[in-house]
């Protein structure tokens, strides 16, 4: 019997929202031309364009000229950085980061190191939590350009203090650029925030599109050559079909944010319950409480983080893995790293609006022997 | 100074884990064994095998045969 295709990895991929699929067809019909000319083709993207702005940003809570579509959630998320970076420069050199960013953060934030810049990465608790203490002191250092949260933990699901943080950086005048990729659509936004990026991809929405939110009054300079598309904040066309698409599904994955919540917040609840109980040394990571609804992350302990996603995808379940065996660098992930937890055997869950309770009830009850089953295979059973 | 020590180095996560696991019931209480391990995922790792078996982590120092983790049993 061939075990049929549970996906459960919506935190680097959702599948496409029905509403998007819907609207990227009607918009290859007529948005493809160049929404810049001056012909009546154009003035029909350049509509397109303006409407999937507005459809957005009011989503989001910003005014539609604070928001550009980028080409990916990571190009936000460097040109937040880099340009949060270059808007301040007279004000200093160093940005402020949690240990736990995304790497597109983290990869920016090398970036600006190596041009000279200064970068200080804030620990977190052993559930994945930032440092407020050593986050206030910190930003309130002379020379602070900038300060970056992510809004929850992308690999553990924690939540974040953002309001908190963003207090202190109100105090001392420091803009906050948050990675909200794993909230937008999914939960409310927090507020206090000066720079915001989010992908599409994973609310549902196609994937090659970003968002990156400047707010009035923030001090941002573009880090690319000059391109005065999409408020100067990016250079290139979008991707106008895609955009469409994206902020057509945004609208609905928000709409119904709340009941999804609702609905697959105790599923997590079942996964970290019962995985726990039922699969023998086990470490279910992250805070359970303050944390995202579709998220869940645990590591077996003595298991190849890499064997067991195969196990795992040999019955049907495709899921996420920062285990180092399964990063091109072989290095584990900085999240689980910065946390203090185990690494290898390490697995992320994360559930979406296709996922049913009978999903989650079919990976319960396998893990347990697949898991097993690959501590057997090592001689591990028992140590 | 540790007492022993279990050459891991070249093996990937979660061998060197294993590797303590293994040798740890073995040696006395209160024995100190010093696990040289290359692979990143070690640092990590090992800290957090103690922590789960009760076992204390006493310090990760490089030497110059690499990154080390010296771990002492205590039950």
């Amino acid at each position: 019997m061939s075990a049929s295709s549970v996906y459960l990895d919506a935190a680097t991929a959702a599948p496409l929202h029905p509403v998007a699929r819907q609207a990227l067809l009607a918009a290859l019909e007529d948005g493809w031309a160049d929404p810049g000319k001056l012909y009546s083709q154009a003035r029909r993207a350049r509509q397109l364009l303006d409407a999937a702005r507005e459809a957005a940003a009011q989503t989001l809570g910003v005014r539609a000229d604070e928001l550009s579509f980028t080409s990916s959630g990571t190009t936000a998320a460097h040109g937040a950085v880099l340009g949060g970076l270059a808007g301040r420069h007279r004000a200093g050199a160093t940005l402020v980061h949690s240990a736990i960013e995304h790497s597109a953060v983290l990869h920016a934030a090398e970036r600006h190191v190596a041009a000279g810049g200064v970068a200080h990465s804030v620990p977190v608790d052993r559930v994945g939590r930032l440092d407020l203490e050593a986050w206030s002191a910190a930003v309130r250092a002379p020379g602070v350009a900038l300060a970056a949260l992510i809004t929850a933990s992308h690999e553990v699901g924690t939540v974040q203090p953002v309001a908190e943080a963003a207090a202190v950086c109100g105090d001392v005048g420091v803009p906050l650029y948050v990675d909200a990729a794993q909230s937008v659509g999914r939960v409310p936004l927090p507020a206090g925030w000066s720079i915001l990026s989010a992908s599409a991809h994973k609310w549902g929405g196609p994937p090659g599109v970003g968002l990156l939110a400047v707010r009035k009054g923030t001090r941002w300079e573009s880090p690319w050559p000059a391109d005065e598309r999409e408020g100067g904040r990016t250079p290139g066309s979008v991707n106008l079909p895609a955009v469409v698409a994206a902020a057509a599904s945004l609208r609905a994955a928000a709409a119904d944010a709340a009941a999804e919540a609702t609905r697959l917040d105790p599923l997590v609840d079942r996964i970290r319950t019962r995985v726990a109980a039922e699969v023998p040394d086990v470490e279910v990571v992250g805070d359970p409480v303050l944390r995202l609804p579709h998220l869940v992350t645990f590591s077996c302990l003595y298991v190849d983080g890499e064997t067991l996603l195969h196990a795992l995808d040999r019955r049907g379940f495709a899921v996420s893995s920062g285990s180092s065996c399964t990063s091109s660098t072989l290095r584990p992930s900085h999240v689980l790293e910065a946390m203090g937890v185990l690494s290898h055997g390490n697995v992320r869950v994360s559930l979406h609006r296709d996922t049913t309770e009978s999903d989650v009830e079919r990976f319960l009850a396998e893990l347990p022997g697949i898991v097993a089953g690959l501590r057997a295979d090592a001689g591990v059973v028992g140590l | 100074m540790p007492d022993e020590v279990l050459d891991c180095r070249g093996q990937r996560c979660p061998l060197p884990v294993i590797a303590a696991a293994r040798r740890m019931p073995q040696v006395p209480v209160g024995t100190v064994v010093r696990v040289l391990a290359d692979d990143p995922a070690a640092a990590v790792d090992l800290p957090a095998w103690c922590r789960m078996r009760g076992q204390e982590f006493l310090a990760a120092i490089t030497g110059p045969d690499g990154p080390a983790y010296d771990i002492r049993r205590t039950h």
